[in-house]
């Protein structure tokens, strides 16, 4: 007899796609932020006699159609991308789960009304929304981080708000009330732990979908202007160079495929 | 039911809303004097003063307070007066309706196109769970829902347009131009559909009604169809209200890219061209349009599972 029976059987360790998907999120983060302590080529700085030209020894993803370096501009872009869809996700996951757990704590009024104004968010395919807030104030990524943060937090605020209800309504947490403990201790210790799993993949999803809309974005050159660099922007410049250069275009591609995948292997949940 | 059709009646409303909020903001981030600029609109920009642009202001009450404007530019809004389109000058509602049009049918061609990529290869996949196909899926659907739309697109028009140059990369000519814009999209909704088709068709056939239809001796085939159709069609057509934001969001960004000319072609080009009345327009409509499909699938859902009737 050991108390081990008691505990319900967790998964020991992190499953191989989650491992698979962090190891290449590592390596793309290395990629983007490498040349900030190395120092590297400038992502501007053009030299017209370099243009399109392939991968050598000397620079491994070649040159663009203004002979801008590759390998700058890739990792540039790659912190604009992920330092953007992280920033987005923070900014909505602290506020999402916070009003989540309040509504859920409160209900009554305080729930109706956020959950109205979540609503309200809901209605809206979110593109559209990013879309109309960047045309307030065009060419300004703060418009592109806040737009991606007012669609995001509407699914942490719900989901925190589904799950926390059922918690605090449980017998243990009246226990720990009733001992005294006050909300802190009851945030920390009963509800967390069911929230974190969660966050988990609703992050790196939204990571996800927040890298593809602001490709998506600089791809129909509404969202950050040339010569910044950006994936989808850099993707439509070089377009017309396909075939003199397919290897100029596929990189970018590449560079958002494995982010992409990488943050949904983070966020995959573990299933048969 | 009615608690379902007050949902989405609801939502519209929320719509109009936000549409109405976002755009009254815009027109009155607007650089420039708007007396001035309607003035200038009237009587020529080579004959407007102060006088006629005072004129204009105490005839339209610019200067009244920013509620009482917002309160006139919702009522416009949902009597679908949108004004003129600031760039061609033609009214937005007229634009709008042979937009909707195209948009309409692109939206249509890739739902019935994802149907029938998606659920068929999903079933199959299901009955098999671990299987050869199963396993290739779980890889292609994964690598299709990494790319964005735009480069799934592209991949497209390098394959068939310049590579076999079987159909036309861009324009809206005849029905062969409807062909990659409406695969792309369909390729990106059946990359989810065929995973949710898999999961409901291995659940069903879990199950000990479905191993009884097998046990009296119905073929694969009649066994399905009495038994396994209804049950996997809920999910799936659930699964399709979810998509919808996929598919508005993919009309944006597809109709740019192949020069489709519909709403969400002209939305991206009233944003660069700042033309707050189509902006207004295009979101309202495609908003709404976001509704409608959800509507409908409330609908068939009601249609296809009498569980949910009886509740």
């Amino acid at each position: 007899m050991t108390f081990t029976d008691d505990v319900p059987p967790r998964a020991t360790g992190i499953p191989v796609r989650r491992v698979i998907g962090l190891a290449i999120l590592a390596a793309l983060l290395l990629f983007a932020f490498l040349p900030l302590v190395t120092g590297g080529p400038d992502p501007l700085k053009q030299s017209l006699r370099l243009s399109l030209q392939g991968p050598s020894a000397s620079a491994w993803f070649g040159y663009d159609h203004l002979g801008r370096s590759m390998q700058a501009r890739l990792s540039a872009a790659l912190r604009l991308s992920l330092g953007l869809a992280l920033l987005s996700v923070v900014t909505a996951m602290v506020p999402g789960v916070l009003l989540g757990i309040a509504a859920a704590w409160r209900g009554g009024v305080l729930d109706e009304m956020i959950g109205g104004i979540s609503e309200a968010f809901m209605a809206l395919p979110g593109l559209l929304l990013v879309l109309m807030l960047t045309a307030i104030v065009p060419d300004n990524a703060m418009m592109l981080y806040l737009g991606i943060s007012l669609v995001l937090w509407v699914e942490y605020f719900r989901l925190t708000r589904a799950l926390a209800r059922p918690l605090l309504l449980s017998p243990s947490v009246e226990a720990s009330g009733l001992l005294g403990f006050g909300p802190w201790y009851i945030v920390r210790r009963h509800l967390w732990p069911e929230l974190a799993p969660m966050l988990v993949t609703v992050g790196s999803y939204g990571a996800a979908s927040a890298i593809m809309a602001i490709a998506a974005l600089g791809f129909v050159s509404v969202g950050v202007r040339p010569p910044t660099p950006e994936l989808g922007a850099m993707m439509i410049e070089l377009l017309p160079y396909y075939e003199e250069a397919p290897h100029a275009l596929l990189q970018p591609i590449a560079v958002i495929f494995l982010m992409v995948l990488a943050l949904q292997l983070i966020g995959a949940k573990e299933k048969a | 039911m009615t608690r379902v059709i007050l949902g989405r009646l609801v939502q519209a409303s929320l719509v109009a809303l936000m549409v109405g909020l976002l755009t009254f903001v815009m027109t009155r981030s607007l650089p420039g004097d708007m007396a001035y600029r309607i003035a200038a609109g009237r009587y020529g920009y080579d004959i407007v003063d102060s006088a006629a642009a005072a004129k204009v202001a105490a005839e339209l009450n610019i200067d009244q307070p920013a509620l009482v404007a917002l309160g006139h530019w919702m009522f416009d809004l949902v009597r679908f007066d949108f004004g003129t389109s600031l760039i061609s000058g033609l009214p937005v509602i007229e634009e709008i309706a042979s937009q909707l049009g195209h948009t309409l049918k692109l939206a249509f061609a890739a739902i019935v196109l994802s149907l029938l990529i998606g659920p068929p290869l999903g079933i199959l996949a299901g009955l098999r769970p671990g299987g050869v196909l199963d396993r290739g899926l779980v890889v292609l659907s994964t690598s299709v829902r990494a790319l964005p739309q735009f480069v799934v697109g592209l991949g497209l028009i390098i394959i068939f347009s310049l590579t076999f140059k079987l159909v036309p990369a861009a324009g809206h000519d005849h029905g062969a131009h409807l062909f990659l814009p409406a695969l792309t999209l369909a390729l990106g909704l059946a990359a989810v559909s065929n995973r949710v088709a898999r999961d409901a068709m291995r659940s069903v056939s879990e199950t000990s009604f479905y191993a009884f239809g097998r046990t009296k001796g119905l073929g694969e085939w009649q066994v399905f169809r009495r038994h396994g159709l209804r049950n996997v069609a809920v999910p799936i057509i659930t699964y399709l209200g979810v998509q919808f934001v996929y598919l508005i969001e993919g009309v944006v960004v597809v109709e740019t890219l192949f020069a489709w000319p519909g709403i969400g072609h002209a939305l991206v080009h009233a944003i660069f061209g700042r033309d707050v009345p189509m902006i207004q327009g295009a979101a309202l409509i495609m908003g709404l349009m976001f509704v409608a499909l959800n509507a409908l699938v409330d609908a068939l859902s009601h249609v296809i599972d009498p569980r949910e009737r009886r509740s």
